[in-house]
């Protein structure tokens, strides 16, 4: 047997668990509670595994262990950044939004202030933000279906497109919140499975001795002990000063973006105490943190065993180094069927991998228009909740069908740095009007509005004349100039300029409101009137 | 608790004057704030280092060089400062936040009463 039908076996396989949970999801999906927070009733560990499931994309799977076989330690650093942001979340965000907020990251910015500006703001930052890091994705699944299964025509690339849209579009309309979280969950434990056995493999190829696979990975990278520094890929001597300055950038929109990124604040809303929230970030940290120590062996791995030449000579962004290491070590330690096995169970993964991701996307855009946007903008509060999930389960589809259509408009385009754009939206508009609102008592909707279109603005403005949209050969259009703005990563301007602007907006409005103050602060410290779990 | 049942106000703001509520605040504040602030200095100086600092993080220390020592610090601060938060929290945020929540709900329920 070959290993794409191995491959498409596992992955139905997946697929058919999962279209069974969101069956019996759906069944248990009776009111909006349900639908957007999966009736608060996960506990902590399986929040915490959901999480893991949400924030794990394919991105930081395949992407990372390709940038450390490619360029080494510098991919590395990127996993920190990205761990790193979760003790944000934990100190400051999770058991307050827990306790003050309901459904969408909109609910605690509205608490206070006047409903229909932010709402507006918040939801049209959710769905940008979610709207690009869903595109990057879909085109993500298109390229990868080409690299597993070696299907180069565009018709493929889009009917798989096609197919991981459709597939999230029943998983969120059908599933809700419980659904999809169950999604979540089953991906997280596969994933860390595969990678598990793959690390375990690869340690016992190298004797267990990390060292010494390091070293290898050095001598084959062909660039000897410059492999295990930093800077082979970020901030190179070549790019002088802005290429450091970039790296700072990234730096800084990897720990401050996630705690800003929708997907993950609805998450704190699925279980039934702020306890169970830090716990589930707890969770969170655990997988997460084992999982970027996996991939520093998968990388380094795919680099020592494959070697960096061969895994650029498949993809030039080294997308291929996990499925390629998982067949080599494979061969190696079990014969050539090995090799087939492992790939196809890691191919597997990875779709699995991306159609949770997506799920998790379309579920927090399609929540914050039902309810942030329908809901409380248009029908200014007035609509039921019957009505609420059902412009939901709409707009998942609409969401999806437009998702679907980009996705295959855009699937010859480079749309990589649309992840890297997410976060420094999600850091510069998102995470000030949240860290403000829960903290500073002078802070109001001016301020919200303000921080909110200022870092989103900024953040997508710079980027627009950057080297990443004109001007260079991975840019996405490469045909003409117009960049300007040095660096890749707009966060270090737009993060602290979304600061900013909510300090300044909020200063330029008399308005202050004592008493919804006091309510929500200390609600949000003692759980005080904070949304139960649903009894059912 | 002392709650002045006599001042204006809502219940939350009543509450949000205590002593008890100042107590768990300045509990929560006097954490999370400084932690912040210092484990987001601990990454920026890593983040640096690796872009202005190669040399000394190329260095040699025993099997590994400072480079991977340092990003491997980092995944035991992130770990360490989330146990010690969730510690922190059991014992002394937890318990103090379940009794003020319980007399706001204990008074809710008797302002209730009293409409009736």
């Amino acid at each position: 047997m070959s290993h794409e039908t191995l491959s498409i076996i596992l992955f139905v396989t997946f697929v058919a668990a999962t279209l069974a949970i969101t069956v019996w999801a759906s069944r248990n999906t009776k009111d909006a509670t349900d639908f957007y927070a999966g009736g608060r009733a996960f506990s902590g560990a399986q929040n915490g595994l959901a999480i893991g499931g949400d924030y794990m994309s394919a991105a930081s799977f395949l992407g990372i262990a390709g940038l450390i076989a490619l360029y080494g330690y510098d991919g590395f650093l990127y996993s920190i950044g990205f761990l790193v942001a979760w003790l944000v979340a934990l100190l400051l965000i999770a058991e307050l939004m827990r306790n003050s907020g309901r459904f969408t990251m909109a609910d605690v910015l509205a608490f206070r202030m006047s409903p229909r500006p932010v709402r507006t703001a918040a939801g049209v930052s959710t769905i940008v933000v979610s709207i690009f890091y869903l595109l990057a994705q879909m085109v993500g699944a298109g390229a990868l279906v080409s690299l597993l299964f070696g299907f180069d025509s565009e018709f493929a690339k889009g009917a798989t497109i096609a197919m991981v849209g459709v597939l999230m579009i029943v998983y969120v309309v059908f599933g809700g919140m419980k659904g999809t979280t169950w999604v979540q969950i089953v991906k997280a434990c596969l994933l860390m499975t595969g990678a598990a056995l793959i690390v375990v493999l690869v340690l016992a190829e190298s004797g267990f001795n990390l060292s010494s696979l390091l070293n290898d990975a050095a001598q084959q990278s062909g660039k000897g002990d410059a492999f295990l520094e930093p800077g082979l890929r970020y901030g190179t001597e070549e790019q002088g000063l802005s290429g450091k300055l970039d790296l700072i950038s990234l730096g800084l929109a990897l720990v401050l973006g996630t705690a800003g990124l929708p997907h993950i604040l609805i998450r704190f809303y699925t279980v039934p105490t702020a306890r169970d929230a830090r716990k589930s970030v707890m969770w969170g940290i655990g997988i997460i943190g084992v999982f970027y120590l996996f991939s520093l062996v998968l990388g380094f791995g795919a680099a020592a065993l494959v070697g960096s030449e061969e895994i650029a000579a498949e993809n030039a962004a080294g997308n291929t180094a996990a499925p390629q290491l998982a067949e080599r070590v494979g061969e190696l330690v079990f014969g050539s069927a090995g090799g087939t096995i492992l790939l196809a169970v890691i191919a597997a993964v990875a779709f699995a991998t991306i159609l949770a991701v997506v799920s998790g996307l379309t579920l927090a855009s399609s929540s914050s228009f039902s309810h942030d946007l329908y809901a409380h903008v248009f029908r200014r509060g007035k609509a039921t909740e019957r009505d609420e999930v059902r412009v939901a389960r709409i707009s998942a589809f609409v969401i999806g069908a437009v998702a679907i259509v980009l996705g295959i408009y855009a699937q010859r385009l480079n749309v990589a740095f649309l992840v890297a754009l997410a976060f420094a939206v999600a850091a510069s508009g998102n995470l000030p009007a949240i860290i403000y609102s829960l903290f500073w008592k002078r802070f109001n909707t001016a301020g919200a509005v303000s921080a909110i279109y200022g870092g989103l603005g900024s953040a997508i403005f710079l980027v627009a004349f950057s080297p990443v949209v004109s001007g260079s050969e991975k840019a996405l259009f490469t045909d003409s100039d117009w960049s300007w703005f040095p660096l890749s990563n707009p966060g270090i301007i737009s993060i602290p300029f979304g600061f900013l602007c909510g300090f300044v907006g909020a200063f330029l409005s008399k308005e202050y409101n004592a008493e919804k103050y006091a309510e929500i602060e200390v609600r949000s410290l003692t759980g005080a009137g904070a949304e139960v779990a649903s009894k059912h | 608790m002392s709650v002045d049942k006599n001042a204006s106000g809502t219940v939350y703001e009543r509450f949000q004057s205590t002593t008890e509520f100042q107590d768990l605040r300045r509990r929560v504040r006097s954490f999370a704030f400084p932690m912040t602030a210092a484990f987001l200095a601990w990454y920026l100086l890593y983040v640096v280092l690796s872009g202005w600092a190669r040399g000394f993080m190329g260095k040699e220390l025993g099997p590994f060089n400072v480079a991977l020592y340092f990003g491997l610090l980092q995944f035991v601060s992130t770990f360490g400062i989330a146990w010690l938060y969730s510690r922190r929290a059991e014992r002394r945020l937890d318990p103090l936040a379940k009794q003020i929540r319980e007399a706001i709900e204990a008074e809710e329920a008797k302002a209730e009463e009293d409409v009736r």
